[in-house]
């Protein structure tokens, strides 16, 4: 039966939300037990959230001066030295997994699955390729399956566990070589989070500059929803690069994704086709996007986004 | 110092990929191959740095079948030194391509393993990591900025949070996204004079390397399509749709 082990992602305070959706993904596996890691410096608070996460068998505590950071080299060896007792080591597919994971199938000598978006046993899943334009069936060979979840695919379970949390020594030498200096954040803390965002509004190269941009956060403020963008939209600097959605950048998964001088390339849409409903404002009656979007409307945003805030007022 | 830089032979980012109706893959024949758009980076990274003065040696090498020698080709015309390719027909996965460079590098000693951060045929994106963790070396993937200084390197990586910096000491890995630059373009005389630039060949048996345990793909299949939606005339039409739907 199948011994789970997830890497809980977190900033030191709050435990991300796609630890919560890798649980889900766990569920899959009938599983005898699933653990949360959580690596800090002091982590007391996260683990307590991941103990109210169903279906966690234990939280295991592993702090240390060092893990103050999400580094990979400084955390592969710690969870190397775990995962003998495990059949599954699991962590989202964000950027925090998919630097850290690889790390670890390499020296336990396994392949990594990356990106699981279904569980059809504990050994065989899909993944996407090509931008999401495929899907194979995989499955891993003998040995610790390390994988990836792709957290579009899966929901947050519940909160209402409570699992005992075990403190942990790890007594591994850990390297020097590779040292944190700095994390510059965009200072959005105070609108949605894109991963876990329930509605999307999301501007691309249409909208044209930084300042026009303003329409479009001003329009997700109104909506509660967090803001996206396009890479075009991103590479002309009208917007910081954590908002970049699509094969490269967020893959997500909100109810209501609504798209506003966005032409639907496929790299784009690979990040928004797990999406509840689709929106697409573009002024090209052939924009790919329409070929995907649940509604379209063709029109000038500058024109439509005034038009919809006073329908929404 | 040298630069080891990888570059895959893919599908070209522009087809639109067809699944093949018995399920055994993605049709590739006929269809435009081109090099990994992030390996571009990587290789126009690795110039950049051989032309501020802080590398004398830029590699490019290839894992692939023999038509992988056109995106080497590639590599040279835009200014890479010389080619190494590990010829193999075989589907070669990411910790086998891992153990591969692994193997050269133990020849070549670079001081920086400067690869993409995912090839867009598999979106693996693991090569890297896997590299680093098998040569014990520091890992900077996904950047966007790279400081070479001596004997270490500040790499700015884009991360889902924001940009985290990191100081790391070389030799390392670094691993490159779309925002570190734009590659250049290769001018004809450049391809001409890449014709006489040397190409290195090996088989993976040659280099004594053993073939990770593998994946095994059971079948490949189309996703499940999005139902095509409809075209609304007005924003109260939309409004009155998304109010129906409950989104607003
Ligand atoms: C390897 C690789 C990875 C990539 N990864 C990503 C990724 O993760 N995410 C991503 O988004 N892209 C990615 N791209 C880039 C992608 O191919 C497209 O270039 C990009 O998505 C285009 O952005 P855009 O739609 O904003 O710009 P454009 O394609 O230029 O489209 C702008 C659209 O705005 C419309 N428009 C202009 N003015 C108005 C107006 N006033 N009102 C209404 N509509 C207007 C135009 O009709 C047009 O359709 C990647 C590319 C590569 C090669
Ligand atoms: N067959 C290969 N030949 C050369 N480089 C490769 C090969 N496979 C992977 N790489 C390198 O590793 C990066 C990441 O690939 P992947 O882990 O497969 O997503 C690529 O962008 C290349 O730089």
């Amino acid at each position: 039966m199948a011994k789970v082990l997830i890497i809980a992602e977190h900033d030191g305070k709050k435990l991300n939300g796609s630890t919560a959706r890798v649980m889900t993904c766990a569920q899959g596996l009938s599983a005898e037990s699933v653990e949360i890691a959580v690596f800090a410096a002091e982590g007391a608070a996260v683990a307590e959230q991941a103990a109210a996460i169903s279906g966690v068998t234990k939280v295991l505590l592993i702090e240390n001066p060092a893990n103050e950071h999400a580094t990979a080299a400084i955390l592969a060896p710690q969870i190397e030295a775990l995962a003998s007792e495990y059949s599954h080591v699991l962590a989202p597919s964000t950027t925090f997994g998919k630097d850290l994971t690889p790390r670890i199938a390499a020296h336990l000598a396994v392949p990594q699955i990356s990106d699981i978006m279904r569980v059809e046993s504990p050994r065989i899943f899909d993944r996407p390729i090509y931008a999401g334009n495929a899907v194979i069936t995989v499955e891993a060979p003998e040995g610790i399956v390390v994988g990836t979840v792709r957290t579009a695919s899966f929901s947050e379970a519940e909160k209402t566990g409570s699992a005992t949390i075990e403190k942990r020594e790890i007594n591994v030498e850990l390297p020097s070589h590779t040292r944190f200096v700095k994390l510059e954040t965009s200072g959005s803390a105070d609108r949605p989070d894109l991963q876990a965002a329930a509605k999307v509004v999301s501007g691309g190269r249409g909208v044209g500059s930084t300042e026009n941009f303003k329409v479009i956060y001003d329009l997700a403020d109104k909506l509660g929803a967090a803001v996206g963008a396009s890479r075009a939209a991103v590479d002309a600097g009208f917007i910081p690069n954590d908002h970049q959605v699509g094969q490269t950048g967020k893959i997500i998964a909100p109810e209501l994704y609504m798209s506003f001088g966005i032409s639907g390339a496929i790299q784009h849409l690979a990040g928004i086709k797990d999406a509840g409903t689709i929106v697409a404002i573009n002024k090209d009656p052939d924009a790919p996007i329409f070929e995907i979007a649940d509604f379209g409307l063709v029109g000038d945003l500058f024109e439509i986004i005034p038009e919809l805030e006073k329908a929404l007022a | 110092m040298k630069i080891l830089v990888g570059v895959k032979r893919v599908v070209d980012f522009n087809v639109r990929i067809q699944v093949k109706a018995d399920g055994s893959g993605v049709a590739t024949e006929g269809v435009k191959m081109s090099m990994n758009p992030f390996d571009e980076i990587a290789v126009e990274e690795a110039l950049r740095l051989k032309e501020a003065g802080k590398a004398e040696e830029v590699i490019a090498i290839t894992i692939g079948p023999k038509a992988s020698q056109e995106q080497l080709r590639t590599a040279l015309a835009m200014g890479a030194d010389r080619a190494i390719h590990v010829e193999t027909d075989e589907d070669v996965q990411p910790l086998t391509a891992a153990r591969i460079l692994k193997a050269i590098t133990d020849k070549e000693e670079p001081k920086i393993v400067m690869l993409g951060k995912q090839a867009i045929d598999d979106d693996n994106n693991q090569t890297a990591q896997m590299l680093a963790a098998l040569a014990n070396w520091p890992q900077a993937t996904f950047a966007s900025k790279i400081d070479v200084d001596g004997d270490s390197a500040n790499v700015t990586r884009e991360i889902d949070a924001g940009l985290e910096t990191l100081s790391i000491d070389l030799p390392a890995v670094i691993s490159t996204d779309l925002r570190l630059n734009e590659p250049r373009y290769v001018k004809l005389p450049d391809i001409m004079k890449a014709k006489r630039k040397p190409i290195e060949t090996f088989t993976i048996a040659e280099l004594g390397i053993e073939p990770a345990a593998a994946v095994k793909v059971l079948k490949t299949s189309a996703p499940a399509a999005r139902q095509a939606g409809i075209k609304v005339a007005s924003v109260d039409e939309l409004v009155a749709a998304l109010k129906e739907k409950g989104l607003i």
